[in-house]
């Protein structure tokens, strides 16, 4: 119904953080390297903003495609009040209910995910730089 | 369906950001992660359905199946649509700059 509201809402917290974590690493970086590709790192490992970008690119992807897929199913419409759930108190409650389930489950699993991705790339850089002092 | 044709993606476009040398540049990784975030999100819409309907979630019409392997791949050309969009947008072989530059 409207379940993709809620990693909506993350999306943009976290859009919001992540121009505030480039803005506070380029006030304490060097001048950026033009048409650098590797993994932008820091000393203790990877750059916030980096982990952020990972975050919002599941989540706006995630939503992107859902918000998509209720268009289709005709849950979207293209004039006020764009939700055609919002049309009677019953489905309002239905689509509030949905999205305190579903919604906040879809967030927290994404979240999870990325936790796990960030986790694992900490790992392997721990793995390398370790290698490369050997 | 939906679901099922969106992890195909997103396990596709993984194989290709890690076999590709230029990831980076073709911004290999966001297509990944537009189909890995997706892919997450219909996991737990599907997790919702099946407790509900628990196995009666697999009985459905050929019609049902049909219209959702249909938003299946229009939804994999979508995130097609917005990585290209992106790609143009960082233009990071510079086709731009060298069409439209007067140097």
């Amino acid at each position: 119904m409207a379940c993709f509201v809620v990693p909506t809402a993350e999306a943009v917290v976290v859009t919001v953080a992540y121009f505030a974590a480039k803005k506070a690493e380029k006030k304490i970086t060097a001048p950026e390297h033009s048409g650098e590709t590797r993994l932008e790192l820091n000393e203790a490992g990877i750059t916030w903003s980096k982990r952020l970008s990972w975050l919002m690119g599941l989540l706006w992807g995630g939503v992107i495609l859902l918000a998509f897929e209720h268009f289709w199913h005709g849950e979207i419409v293209p004039f006020p009040p764009f939700l055609s759930a919002m049309s009677s108190p019953e489905d309002t409650a239905e689509m509030l209910h949905e999205m305190a389930t579903v919604g906040v489950s879809m967030a927290l699993t994404v979240t999870a995910v990325w936790g796990l991705i960030c986790a694992f790339a900490q790992l392997k850089i721990k793995k390398i730089k370790a290698a490369d002092k050997a | 369906m939906t679901l099922l044709i969106t992890v195909i993606s997103a396990v596709a476009s993984t194989i290709i950001w890690y076999f590709n040398e230029n990831r980076d540049k073709y911004k290999l990784g966001t297509l990944s992660l537009i189909y890995w975030g997706a892919s997450l999100m219909w996991l737990m819409d599907f997790v919702f359905e099946y407790a509900e309907l628990k196995a009666e979630y697999f009985v459905q019409e050929f019609a049902d199946i049909l219209n959702d392997s249909l938003l299946g791949v229009a939804v994999v050309t979508l995130g097609l649509v917005v990585w290209v969009v992106i790609l143009l947008f960082k233009d990071p072989k510079d086709v731009f700059k060298k069409k439209f530059s007067n140097k």
